[in-house]
């Protein structure tokens, strides 16, 4: 790229739209893994080992059988692969696209052990999973009605893999979900490269396709309903309703223009009909070190912004991201600042810098080395963490959120949850998958009981 | 560097590795760039008299591939030369004129009559060829009228005309042999006792390779019909090493000159070939597959080998591992080995564990944390987990020491060499002396 003149481009200061090309935007928000061609995916199954009891299969919270899956893509028969894919994941298709198979299955993969090249799981998932979907139709029947009437607030991947469980299982599902759109933090959450091309939407719409699920958007629990009509109105209901609330920096000058949450900005961002008319800062600092710090940075620097620092207190080896994430985020230019908090935002009206004190790691935690350091932003993301929204108050919690036992039992009867707004887990949209079709069947041996 | 020089039945060439029969050696402009690439040698694409024949025109090769469309095996219709004797022994003579050093060899395919045979030699004499190789091998399309594989298929019509050949030429006779027969050593002598100089094998084996499930058509298919054609590549090298070793160390035919044919792709399977007693080489696929220029590998590597083993020309290499060919009877039943797991290696995929679990002998433990362990007491020492193993040298046979006990069969492994010819279960068994 031809480097920009002053004030112009990725240089303009302040927090302004349009600082690279169309093309170089759409080149930069393309898909970041394409789905592999047929002779790639041949020649990616050939390598695995089919394993006996596979390493791969424990580390996949949805417990996929991998290598049975890959054996049917290198004999031709992708429909059955997805198929197995799907009857233990019928969010197979965006976890392919998102799920950090570095520290998951391919972690786990012997040729990983071997010679520190995994099989490429999450490609081969994604092979799979978009041919059978290109096919149409959908890859499920639904069993008997069984006239029960199950409630599922949020429907984002942990709602969606209970109701689909629910339905097939031939129960009627209504989902009610806060947002305009369905999705969950796969419609508004996720790096807009991971799942181009309205990949959310669609894949719900499929996931739809198996039949007796109804969806209610911009309904909101404790908004607009309460926990007490949706259980006298279901046999069951089951939340996942996510991360709703942000946490705060708790410094000064927080309350500045330019200074907000990540999720946001992402949200904005995968709503954006049009990227180059999204603003964005000239120096940006993003303040986290987990997924969300790292999406928001890159994608700053994807739409242009000149300089993009996330700020982490500890080391690299315990931020949240995965050191592929690190690395992504390295190779797109982002710099990565560790060992140190914030102390304040300053800037005379907007935004101009922000001031940290360097951190080390002592025997009470996180001490200042007395050290202090400024750097200069005209936009800061908060991602320290998202907490739980606010939430019927008789709801057990454990630890900031929804206290479960098993799979996915609240301390209300006939209310379960699972997903992020759950205790215990990591926050990761396979391991939502995963407890919302463990509620269901948890939920559907209640009701069949 | 060792001597490659070879001279098997007074045909001499620079190297023992000769393109066979086939197409890499239809015509003058592809042996002439055969022979600029490197190779020692070639059998001319099989005549036959006028009319030639004539090939199908559509897809005459099918083909089995590995995930990364390594090409393992190939099969195929074609015929011999479809082009007029005369234009082939034209340009016989011009190659040899030119590339004197090289061997050049005539593959021949006539009616089996003698006129016929008298008639092609003398021909074949005029341009200069050092020697013919008789094509009884063929086992598609020629066969349907009583050539190639027909005559290959009946060791008295061998005989009779390896006799006819040698009686109207001074040329040494190769007789080319075909794999589909029941026991590769009748051809074999026949061949010998016909006053044959040499044999060559194998020719292509039989085979379908395919089926299209869309059409239900054998592939590759002609029109929606499919016929059987002739396998070869790497596929059937282990079918030819057998063969060759057969003949090589058969009492009435040990010995005798053998060009070995079949699945050579490397030096190493050429290596392997010398070693069972064949004294030249011939190539066919790999050469299609990789073009010409892979000869030079096989050259280079086979020096290497041989002066990394001390062996100084062909002549120390050629049937050194015939003595070692026996047969299962004599096999040393008090050679008792145990499979050995190097944990270093081990990469935990646990196909040992389900190879010998489901299929062998229940001999492999799975511990906890992935750790596969072989069963002292349970292990037959059969070698499966060593094959299924991914890890090249994880799993390697040990041998148990003279004097240490079995812990399977709680016997002493004893010192010397007992085979089933005595083994007490054998009721043919005779007494140990
Ligand atoms: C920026 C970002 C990037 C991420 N990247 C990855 C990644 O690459 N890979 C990965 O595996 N994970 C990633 N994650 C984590 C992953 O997205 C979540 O773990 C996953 O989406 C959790 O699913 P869920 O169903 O529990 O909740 P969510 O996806 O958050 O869905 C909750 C749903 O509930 C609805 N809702 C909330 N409150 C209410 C209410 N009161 N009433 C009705 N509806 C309500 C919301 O509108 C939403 O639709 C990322 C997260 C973020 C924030
Ligand atoms: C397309 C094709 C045509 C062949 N034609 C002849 C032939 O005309 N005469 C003959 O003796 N062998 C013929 N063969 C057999 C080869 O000479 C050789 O014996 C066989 O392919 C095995 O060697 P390979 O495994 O190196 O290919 C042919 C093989 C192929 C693939
Ligand atoms: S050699 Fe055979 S019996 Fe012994 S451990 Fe290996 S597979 Fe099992």
């Amino acid at each position: 790229m031809k480097p920009s003149l002053a004030g112009e481009g990725p240089r303009a200061s302040g927090i302004v739209a349009g600082r690279l090309p169309a093309e170089a935007i759409a080149r930069n928000f393309s898909d970041i893994a394409p789905r592999f061609d047929d002779h790639e995916a041949m020649v990616a199954a050939d390598r695995c080992y089919f394993c006996h009891d596979a390493p791969c299969v424990a580390a996949c919270p949805t417990s996929i059988d991998i290598p049975m899956f890959i054996r049917e893509i290198a004999t031709g028969a992708a429909e059955s692969a997805a198929r197995t894919i799907f009857t233990q994941n019928i969010l197979g298709g965006i976890c392919a696209r998102v799920c950090p198979t570095e520290t998951l299955c391919e972690e786990a993969c012997v040729r990983e052990a071997a010679e520190g090249r995994p099989v490429e799981i999450g490609r081969l998932q994604r092979y799979a999973t978009d041919t059978l979907v290109a096919r149409g139709g959908h890859p499920f029947a639904r069993a008997a009605a069984t006239g029960r009437r199950v409630a599922v607030v949020g429907a984002g991947p942990s709602g969606l893999a209970c109701a689909h469980r629910l339905a097939m299982l031939g129960h009627d599902v209504t989902i009610y979900d806060a947002r305009p759109k369905a999705g969950g933090l796969n419609e508004y959450g996720i790096a807009a490269y991971k799942a181009p091309g309205g990949f959310a939407q669609a894949e719900f719409d499929w996931l739809l396709g198996i039949g007796g699920i109804e969806v209610r958007h911009g309904v909101a629990l404790g908004r607009d309903l309460t926990l007490e009509t949706l259980r006298a109105d279901h046999d069951a209901v089951f939340l996942g309703v996510g991360l709703a609330g942000v946490n705060a920096l708790g410094i000064e000058g927080e309350d500045k223009a330019g200074v907000r949450p990540a999720v946001e900005f992402i949200a904005e961002l995968r709503q954006a009909a049009d990227l180059g008319a999204l603003p964005v800062g000239r120096r940006v600092v993003v303040i986290g070190g987990g997924m969300t710090a790292i999406d928001a940075a890159v994608q700053a620097k994807l739409l242009g912004a000149e300089d993009v620092t996330i700020v982490y207190r500890r080391g690299r080896d315990r931020m949240g991201a995965s050191e592929y994430e690190q690395d992504l985020a390295l190779s797109r230019g982002v710099r990565i600042v560790t060992g140190a908090v914030p102390l304040r935002a300053i800037g005379d009206g907007a935004l101009a810098e922000v001031e940290f004190a360097h951190v080390r790691e002592g025997e009470a935690g996180l001490e200042a080395t007395g050290e202090t350091f400024r750097l200069a932003a005209d936009q800061v993301f908060k991602a320290i963490g998202q907490r739980l929204g606010p939430l019927p108050s008789r709801l057990a919690l454990a630890g900031g959120k929804i206290a479960v036992e098993g799979p996915g039992r609240t301390s209300l009867p006939g209310v379960w949850a699972g997903g992020d707004c759950a205790a215990g887990g990591e926050d990761l949209t396979v391991t939502a998958v995963a407890e919302g079709r463990d509620a269901a069947m948890d939920i559907h041996a209640a009701l069949c009981a | 560097m060792a001597d490659l020089r070879c001279d098997f039945v007074g045909i001499r060439s620079p190297n023992p590795f000769w393109l066979a029969s086939a197409p890499p050696t239809d015509k003058e402009y592809n042996v002439r760039r055969a022979f600029e690439a490197g190779w020692g040698g070639v059998v001319w694409k099989t005549l036959g008299l006028d009319p030639h024949i004539v090939n199908v025109n559509g897809p005459r090769y099918g083909a089995v591939w590995g995930a990364d469309r390594r090409l393992l095996g190939l099969n195929n219709i074609e015929l011999i030369t479809d082009r007029p004797l005369e234009t082939n022994l034209r340009e016989i003579k011009a190659v040899k004129r030119d590339w004197p050093d090289r061997a050049m060899v005539v593959s021949l395919m006539v009616p089996c009559d003698e006129a016929s045979w008298k008639s092609i030699l003398p021909l074949v004499e005029e341009t200069g060829a050092d020697g013919v190789e008789l094509n009884f091998g063929c086992p598609h399309g020629m066969s349907e009228r009583g050539m190639g594989s027909a005559v290959g298929q009946v060791p008295e019509y061998i005989e009779m005309v390896a006799r006819w050949c040698k009686a109207n030429t001074r040329m040494p006779v190769i007789v080319k042999l075909t794999p589909n027969i029941t026991d590769i050593r009748f051809p074999a002598r026949a061949a010998f006792r016909g006053g044959a100089d040499a044999v060559s094998l194998i020719n292509t084996v039989s085979s379908i390779t395919s089926v299209d499930l869309d059409t239900f058509s054998p592939l590759p298919s002609i029109d929606g019909k499919g016929s059987h054609g002739g396998y070869c590549g790497p596929a059937v090298k282990p079918i030819a090493l057998n063969m060759v070793a057969e003949i090589a160390r058969d009492a009435e035919t040990r010995g005798r000159p053998i060009s070995g044919i079949g699945g050579i792709t490397t030096w190493r399977d050429a290596a392997e070939f010398m070693a069972l007693g064949a004294g030249s080489v011939q190539v066919c696929t790999a050469a299609m597959t990789y073009g010409f220029r892979v000869v030079q590998e096989m050259i280079a590597g086979l020096g290497l080998w041989m002066d990394r083993g001390g062996h100084a020309k062909l002549a120390d290499i050629v049937g050194r591992a015939v003595p070692n060919v026996t047969d299962w009877q004599y096999l040393n039943l008090n050679y008792v080995a145990k499979a050995r797991i190097d944990q270093e290696l081990c990469i935990k995929c646990g196909r040992c564990f389900a190879a010998c679990e489901d299929t062998s002998h229940q001999a492999i433990a799975m511990l906890p944390g992935r750790v596969f362990e072989v069963k002292d007491d349970e292990c037959v020492a059969c070698n499966l987990c060593v094959n299924v193993c991914p890890v090249e040298g994880c799993i390697t046979m040990e041998r148990l020491a003279p004097g240490a006990t079995d812990p399977r069969t709680g016997r002493v492994v004893p010192a010397e060499h007992a085979n089933w010819t005595t083994h007490p279960n054998n009721p043919m068994a005779k007494a140990a002396e």
